[in-house]
């Protein structure tokens, strides 16, 4: 950058630094800093909500048609309704605002070294959009009828006709929703990419941008292609709930399997979505607890290019019995085995990266860990899926909902907390408790696996998905099965106290905790050259980038990390 | 122009000013949602679904008019870029306003072929068709109304001696309201394969 240029940002500098009033700094905030906080925060309280109904329905199942307590009696409808919206929550209200709305805003402006988003305004109204979007499910639950039960996937005619699913409103007010949520994201990815394209520190390449950055912005754009067609399909629905058209009836000439077309060409895409930013964050925590370098950041960036294009031409491994072209099946299970190969290569860069190198157990890295070990189960048991001929016996099975859910917790929950106790230093200023958060974490992962490895058993006895009551399937309502639905409810039970734990030393750690230094963890992107907290605007100078994110142990240097803003000698 | 805002608007690591390279990003995530609408309505189209001989009814002339009042617009957008490149404010201000009234033209005959239409009893729920027709031209609809919104609002600005680089941002903007257009015509009114 010239001197010119240079002397322009520290005059504008200076004027960026007014004091804001409380309404400016926390309501309608334009620091970034602060729009990801709220997105962290919105998301968790979401992630009760959704917690609390898997509570609800696990209990059902568990105890059928006894009182839940501290929910009441769960009836057929409400049943679905419950699951819906659990998986609608979890998906779309926690693991996109947590993992891509939350750390995308806190990291990307901080791990490429300026003082904000490009967009700030854009920012503020996106969280917004998403706020809306939010209170508008919260409201589908309370209309007559009550909420959507046609499940998270929403399939026509029972998703387009209030005959069939009973929740009129309920499921207009549902796909509202979620086309807000998607348009809030779009803009939310605009900014994003355009931050990280373009507002980079002098001296950051391409190939200098912590891989954290790189997945988050490579989600945003998987999203923004793949999400168009079902926004799209969102307005289509909602008109053929509201004003009867029949694009997906077809009494009316409409096809109901266009929309499963149109939402798994997003769905599908989508778990890439929430699973790069995890990975991404992952990757960095691995390199700073076993001081190695990232073995192949160029492999790691290249295999995340070739899963988000393969994630393109998959779709269709969710519909192999919903009556299309075996042929076409074919098709897809070759792609859907294909896009195992990269990944498989990306997890083997992850695990090359901690061979050899000294391994510090701090929580951050056993959540990076346990991440790794339980989605590689999630990753192993999709491959069966892949392969249709297996699929038409475990569609819709607990097999698939333990498979699936093998991805997604150690994706949305794992990685949560993963970032959360990672930057927590640098976001509140303070040290969380060890050993707090080591009891927190074996009292998530333990619980979690006791929770749905029984379910894949479940599912290869045959138990289906979306059902409230066992005992009316003479097959399913042998008391061995009951038995291990009753062990994994329990095993939930167990898991949600011990979130007790993450929230007492959470707030505690705010308030009381050991003051904690600019760079607790000796790690090297920009993040950490600045105090904890940082300041608005960031850094007090604004960082000059000399090398990439990973020079940990570089031989040579005596000390083990090298930070990516500290000039060569 | 006065430097204001956190420096990260100021960046250029591409040496794409951000505006410009947002709005692209903004475009692309639009071409999806209509190249998923007009996906759909091909493959209805494709496959014989009763109804779409009904593109047989819609008025050519109306459309090919309308196609020539949003191809003009995009000259006057183009030209009120050119003066404002200039530093003339007043005739970038006009052409702008050019480019509004044309919208309105635009608009207008929309209206009538609706009124027209649905007059003679083809609803948006008569069939797929028609649900198609309203759908699509209604979105675009809906991003004439908001591009002619944004373009008075900058027509302000720029009066007042700020924000010159948004009249290029628009122009892309309302290039591609036009581009889309240009796909919707065909399909709708012409096309009777
Ligand atoms: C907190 C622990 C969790 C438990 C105990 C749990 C349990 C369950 C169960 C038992 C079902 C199926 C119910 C049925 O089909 O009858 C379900 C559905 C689902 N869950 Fe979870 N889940 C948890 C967390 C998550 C997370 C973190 C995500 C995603 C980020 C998620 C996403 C889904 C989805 C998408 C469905 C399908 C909903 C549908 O069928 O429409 N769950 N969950
Ligand atoms: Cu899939």
């Amino acid at each position: 950058m010239s001197q010119a240029a240079a002397a322009v940002e520290t005059g504008i500098h200076a004027e960026h630094h007014e004091d804001l009033n409380f309404l400016h700094k926390y309501i309608l905030p334009l620091d970034h800093k602060i729009i990801a906080m709220q997105y962290i925060f919105t998301g968790m309280i979401m992630a009760i909500i959704g917690g609390y109904f898997a509570y609800a329905f696990r209990m059902q199942l568990a105890f059928p048609g006894e009182l839940v307590p501290g929910y009441g009696l769960v009836g057929p409808g409400e049943y679905n309704m419950l699951v819906t919206n659990h998986g609608t929550i979890m998906i779309f209200w926690v693991a996109m605002p947590v993992l891509i709305a939350g750390f995308g805003n806190y990291l990307i402006p901080l791990m490429i070294g300026c003082d904000d988003m490009v967009f700030p305004r854009i920012n503020r109204l996106s969280y917004q959009i998403f706020l809306v979007s939010a209170l508008v499910l919260i409201l589908s639950f309370f209309v007559k009828g009550g909420g959507f039960g046609g499940a998270w996937t929403a399939y026509p005619p029972l998703s387009s006709v209030a005959e069939y699913n009973l929740t009129d409103w309920g499921s207009s007010l549902w796909v509202l929703a979620v086309a807000l949520e998607f348009i809030s994201f779009l803009l939310g990815g605009i900014n994003f990419v355009t931050t990280a394209m373009n507002a980079r520190a002098p001296g950051m390449k391409m190939m200098d941008i912590p891989i954290a950055v790189w997945f988050i912005v490579i989600a945003v754009i998987l999203f923004m292609a793949s999400v168009g067609p079902l926004i799209a399909g969102a307005v289509m629905l909602f008109m053929d709930q509201r004003i009867g058209t029949t694009f997906f009836l077809p009494s009316g000439g409409g096809d109901p399997l266009l929309w499963e077309h149109l939402f798994w060409f997003f769905g599908h895409p989508e778990v890439y979505v929430v699973l790069l930013p995890t990975l991404g964050i992952v990757a960095d925590i691995i390199t700073v607890f076993s001081r190695k370098k990232l073995f192949g950041y160029k492999t790691v960036l290249y295999t995340a290019f070739a899963t988000g294009g393969l994630s393109f031409v998959v779709w269709a491994h969710h519909q192999f019995i919903a009556g299309i072209d075996p042929r076409m099946a074919n098709i897809f299970v070759v792609t859907t085995v294909l896009i195992s190969i990269p990944l498989a290569e990306m997890m083997f860069s992850y695990i090359a990266t901690l061979y050899g190198g000294s391994i510090e157990l701090k929580t951050p890295m056993l959540w990076a860990l346990s991440f790794l070990a339980a989605f590689l189960i999630g990753g192993v048991t999709g491959i069966y899926l892949g392969a249709s001929a297996l699929d038409v016996y475990f569609h819709d099975s607990y097999f698939v909902l333990a498979h699936f859910h093998y991805t997604f917790f150690p994706i949305t929950i794992i990685g949560m907390f993963a970032a959360l106790t990672f930057w927590f230093p640098k976001m509140f200023g303070r040290m969380m408790n060890e050993t707090l958060g080591k009891i927190h974490f074996w009292g998530t992962f333990i619980p979690f696996n006791c929770i749905f490895l029984p379910l894949f058993f479940l599912g290869l006895a045959g138990q289906h998905r979306r059902i409230y009551n066992y005992q009316h399937f003479p097959d399913l309502a042998t008391q061995e099965l009951q038995n291990i639905r009753i062990f994994a409810t329990v095993s939930l039970v167990v898991m949600l106290l011990f979130q007790l734990v993450f929230v007492y030393n959470f707030f505690v750690s705010m308030f009381k905790g050991e003051k904690a230094p600019d760079n607790p963890w000796r790690a090297n992107t920009l993040e950490w050259s600045t105090s904890s907290p940082p300041p608005h605007g960031n850094f007090k100078k604004l960082p000059t980038v000399y090398r990439g994110a990973y020079e940990y142990s570089t031989p040579g240097r005596e000390e083990d990390f090298w930070p990516q803003n500290v000039a060569p000698e | 122009m006065s430097m204001h805002g956190p420096i990260a608007t100021h960046r250029s690591a591409t040496g794409v000013p951000t505006g410009r390279l947002g709005t692209w990003w903004l475009l692309a995530s639009e071409i999806f949602i209509f190249g998923g609408l007009i996906a759909c309505f091909i493959l209805f189209k494709l496959n014989g679904t009763p109804g779409f001989e009904d593109a047989s009814l819609t008025s050519v002339t109306a459309g090919a008019v309308n196609t020539f009042v949003l191809l003009t617009s995009s000259l006057s957008i183009v030209l009120a870029h050119a003066a404002i490149e200039k530093g003339d404010q007043n005739k970038s201000f006009t052409y702008i306003w050019y480019t509004i009234g044309a919208g309105l033209v635009f608009l207008g005959i929309k209206t009538y072929e609706y009124t027209g239409k649905i007059l003679h009893g083809h609803t948006i729920t008569e069939n797929l068709f028609w649900s198609f027709y309203y759908t699509m031209t209604g979105l675009h609809a809906l991003h004439v109304i908001g591009g002619m919104v944004i373009m008075a609002l900058i027509s302000f600005d720029i009066r007042k001696g700020y924000n010159y680089q948004r009249v290029e941002l628009i122009g892309i903007y309302w290039h591609f309201v036009d581009l889309i257009w240009i796909f919707l015509f065909p399909l709708l009114y012409i096309a009777n394969f």
